[in-house]
């Protein structure tokens, strides 16, 4: 292991601060990278990984703050500068064109002239070699599309280390492998270290960080919350930097009455998302899902709703086995789902707010096929005053209205359908506090009209402080249930999230 | 200037200016001297002669064979009756020489004529009807003592604002404007449909072949006639089904879809044409439908601007529009909020295969012949109207009143191009260029009142 202390560091990125929209995604952020050290980044989701790494890598500007390589001060306006002053990004969806072999992915965009396929022969030589330094052959005649997911991803290696790159960034390198190729993976990486690039590893899962990494960056909330060496903490301080909060008043209070069971499912399955998932929700009750990103959470719900097909697995809906094959019917059937992105799933941003409002129920609206759009006005008009949307008019076209008031307009789509199950994904994400409180309390009311609620949410406070029960998925499977969310800590959700046992509590 | 941009009238109606000053800019390049020839000049041209020449006036009236020109004959001779003149002859001829003949015949038969009744362009290209030439038989035939000619005053007018342009600008183009409404409604999806020219031209075939094998040929009843309509309109619908089954079920682009469907109804056409360049049709009610009107306007005209308002209350009143709009915007967000994508997809291109299949049902009732290259090349024509009306390739947005716009804004450079006489090769030039000034002032004008959307 190097000593970091004594060498000189490789990277730093000193005070990082960056603004989104109503959003402080970073706040005077530092980060040290030595040459040779594998610095885990960790963090929840939106805590300001993504956001820190697009800084090095160009893609975003930072408002404030510098970054030295080498000790010298750098600006990296573009993903361009950011290659050449070394820094090679392999992101989760990899930027590789799969008709394209590996050999001319890696070499793409540095073609001495225009007529690169003369230098094939020695392209291919080169990536070889950089395949024979990585450690994993890889066929360079192969085109992309044919390759493993692991084989991509050395292929992103090779072309990082063709650049030249000594500081390499992974961002959840492991999402998408199997056991195995993880194994290649940290041989890889070991190989990598001992030639003295740097490696910033960002990951969900803890122990691969706990084997790989030399020390680690922990972020909450666009904050640094601390840098450690990795063999001076433990699993339980990693997560309680990572979560760090305790749960306090921002959850409205409700008086509970669960009653008979409205929604049961059994064994439903849709490789390789969701295996085998069986649950249960009560009328007047919130069914709180927690996991990480990638858990299967929005693929099972999806399912639920008829959005994809199940591979297998039983649907009942108040003692009867339904069959749903398109969200029309789970929507004829009293489901409905507010998807997690608002923008490319829960809007037509094309049309305005009232259209939006109306698209599932043209029906309470319509005479002889007219709509009647006085009356769909009017009814649009009441959530407007009940949810308190902001906006300059039902004509306003959804695109303009802010993330906050978008999620209302699809509240106020879906209430209008007084839906017996309402299932949330994310329903606060990139949402003010003020908004979200209301949010909470629309979900109480629910609940206390004997509807049901599923809720998904990254944000464990959330869970934790909204659920009457809580579920918690890993890897498509559920990891476990727990029946009293406001008994156990986040640090137990996080254990169970993170495939870790709840017995080592 | 952008505020100017930003209000409504230029947001919603700017097409309507670019036709309001294509307008003008045709109207300012066609303004010279009008010779009417209708009825009602008719009418003024006999109370005018009665003015002068008092009630002993004894007219004949010379002109050509044409419908137009019979209508215009009665019309003078109606009102010259009324004022208690006499029509000493009515002579439809097709030559000048045949007009000589025929007053020969009135002065060996010594009938009194004091006047002779005719139009501008009789006077102007028939010497007999010239002052001297008359004089000349005035000489020799004594009942013709003293015979001038008369005719309509003219005017100053453009050519291109005249009732009969106006109406003949309308004709020409209803068929595309028809295939428009369809093609709008499967471009607002993020659609495109290459095959409505091919299906025209099926639909023609189809209409003529049944008629011939199935409902008696010559004999054939109106009833007959339309029957084979509905069959051939029918064929095309199903054409539009199952383009969109393809497009939904086996998610094959359009493009290619539609495009081999153009193929595949081409040939068809041909192949059922026997390999002739038309299929005539003797049946006598074939005619009626493109040649007919209502309240003095033509069916084809009638037609396109009932299906017109049709389809702009379905595009913005009906279930169906809103989720045309909402699948051409956001397929996802459409289907998560329990639209029906699937049968709104088909159901745009059914209704894009029945307007082909109206417009070949017109073509085979103007030319009484089923032809198999009817419709050539009109699938680009229809596409450039929509786009010109302000409809997005990219779905989501577009109004059937602003393709109404389109189209008619292609007719009049069309037609403006061809009053100038404007050779076809230059004018296809011409009217490709002003297609993409037309869409690009449309872009510019998005990109100015949303920065960087272009």
């Amino acid at each position: 292991m190097p000593e970091p202390t004594s060498s000189k560091p490789l990277l730093e990125m000193r005070g990082i601060s960056k603004m989104f929209p109503g959003v402080r995604a970073l706040d005077n952020v530092d980060l040290t990278l030595f040459p040779g050290e594998v610095l885990a980044l960790l963090g929840e989701n939106g805590a300001g990984k993504s956001t820190l790494i697009k800084i090095l890598g160009g893609a975003h500007a930072p408002d404030a703050g510098e970054i030295f390589i080498d000790g010298k001060q750098l600006r990296i306006d573009s993903p361009q500068m950011a290659q050449q002053a070394g820094i090679g990004i392999i992101y989760q969806e990899f930027n590789l064109i799969p008709a394209l072999t590996a050999r001319e992915n890696i070499f793409l965009g540095q073609h001495r002239n225009v007529l690169s396929w003369l230098h094939a022969k020695s392209e291919r030589q080169e990536a070889i070699q950089l395949f024979q330094r990585i450690g994993i052959e890889v066929n360079p005649e192969m085109p992309c599309r044919d390759l493993t997911v692991a084989q991509q991803q050395i292929v992103e290696i090779a072309k990082a280390l063709s650049l030249n790159a000594r500081i390499v960034v992974m961002d959840e390198p492991t999402a998408a492998l199997t056991p195995r190729e993880v194994e290649g993976l940290s041989r890889v990486i070991q190989e990598l270290k001992a030639q003295g690039i740097g490696i910033i590893y960002i990951s969900h899962r803890l122990n691969e960080v706990e084997q790989l990494a030399d020390r680690m960056t922990v972020l909450r909330d666009g904050r640094l919350v601390g840098t450690r060496p990795m063999d001076e903490v433990s699993r339980d301080q990693m997560i309680e930097m990572m979560v760090g909060r305790s749960l306090d008043n921002e959850f409205p209070a409700r008086e509970s009455t669960p009653a008979e069971e409205l929604l049961v499912v059994r064994g439903l399955t849709r490789l390789p998302a969701v295996r085998d998932v069986s649950f249960s929700v009560r009328k007047g009750e919130i069914l709180g899902i927690a996991g990480l990103v990638g858990a299967g959470r929005t693929e099972l719900v999806r399912m639920i709703f008829g959005a994809d097909q199940k591979d297998r697995g039983e649907i009942w809906l108040n003692g009867k086995q339904v069959n749903i094959n398109s969200p029309r019917q789970a929507i004829q059937l009293g489901i409905c789902l507010l998807t997690e992105d608002r923008k490319s799933q829960g809007l037509v941003l094309g049309l305005t707010v009232q259209e939006n409002f109306g698209l599932p129920n043209l029906g309470d609206f319509s005479r002889l096929g007219l709509i009647n759009t006085r009356q769909e006005g009017q009814a649009f008009n009441r959530y407007v005053e009940r949810l308190k949307i902001k906006t300059t008019g039902a004509s306003q076209r959804s695109e303009t209205l802010s993330g906050g008031n978008q999620q209302k307009v699809v509240l106020a789509k879906w209430l209008q359908q007084d839906a017996e199950l309402v299932i949330f994904d994310e329903p606060t994400r990139g949402i003010d506090v003020g908004a979200k409180y209301e949010i909470y309390l629309l979900m109480n009311e629910l609940v206390a009209q004997g509807k049901a609620i599923l809720m998904i949410s990254s944000e464990l406070p959330e869970v934790l402080g909204m659920s009457d029960r809580l579920l918690v998925m890993h890897e498509g499977t559920i990891a476990g249930e727990i029946n009293e969310p406001g008994a156990v800590s986040q640090e137990d959700v996080m254990r169970l999230a993170t495939g870790s046992s709840l017995a080592s509590v | 200037m952008k505020w100017i941009l930003q209000s409504r009238l230029i947001t919603d109606y700017g097409m309507v200016l670019v036709l309001l000053l294509l307008g003008i800019l045709i109207s300012w390049a066609t303004w010279s001297e009008q010779h009417p020839e209708d009825p009602r000049a008719g009418r003024s041209l006999a109370g005018g002669m009665v003015q002068v020449l008092g009630s002993d006036a004894e007219v004949a009236i010379v002109l050509r064979q044409t419908s137009g020109d019979r209508e215009y004959a009665a019309a003078i001779a109606g009102e010259l009756e009324r004022l208690g003149a006499t029509v000493a002859a009515t002579i439809h001829v097709k030559t000048p020489r045949e007009a000589r003949v025929e007053l020969e015949k009135l002065g060996t038969q010594g009938i009194t004529v004091n006047a002779i009744a005719t139009h501008d362009f009789c006077f102007k290209t028939w010497g007999v009807l010239r002052q001297p030439s008359l004089d000349a038989l005035a000489a020799e035939y004594p009942s013709l003592t003293g015979i001038k000619p008369y005719k309509p005053g003219s005017y100053m007018w453009p050519t291109f604002l005249t009732r009969q342009n106006l109406v003949s600008i309308l004709n020409q183009n209803a068929p595309v404007a028809i295939m428009a409404i369809g093609m709008t409604f499967v471009i607002i999806t993020a659609g495109i449909d290459l095959s409505v020219g091919s299906l025209m031209a099926l639909a023609a075939l189809i209409s003529a072949v049944t008629i011939r094998d199935w409902f008696g040929g010559a004999d054939a009843t109106s009833l007959g006639v339309y029957g084979a309509f509905g069959i051939a309109i029918t064929a095309c619908t199903l054409c539009g089904v199952f383009v969109g089954l393809l497009v939904t079920w086996f998610k094959m682009p359009p493009f290619v879809v539609t495009l081999a469907i153009m193929m595949v109804a081409r040939g068809c056409s041909f192949i059922l044409a026997g390999g002739a360049d038309s299929v005539d049709i003797e049946a006598a009610g074939t005619a009626a439908l493109y040649s007919g009107a209502v309240l003095g306007v033509s069916n084809q005209i009638v037609l396109m601007i009932v299906l017109f308002v049709i389809a702009h209350v379905v595009m913005s009143h009906t279930a169906l529009g809103r989720y045309v709009y909402a699948v051409g915007g956001n397929p996802q967000a459409a289907r998560l909020s329990g639209v029906p994508v699937f049968w709104v997809i088909v159901t745009v291109y059914a209704i894009c295969g029945a307007a082909a299949g109206l417009a070949g049902v017109l073509d085979v009732s103007h030319f009484t012949s089923g032809r198999p290259k009817a419709g050539e090349f009109y699938e680009l024509q229809v596409i450039a109207a929509v786009v010109v009306g302000g409809t997005s390739l990219m779905g989501g947005e577009g109004k059937i009143f602003g393709t109404f716009i389109g189209a008619m804004i292609l007719g009049v450079i069309q037609n403006g191009l061809n009053m100038q006489g404007v050779d076809s090769y230059r004018a296809n030039v011409i009217y490709g260029a002003l297609i993409l000034v037309a869409v690009l002032v449309d872009q510019l004008k998005r990109k100015l009142i949303k920065p960087g959307t272009l």
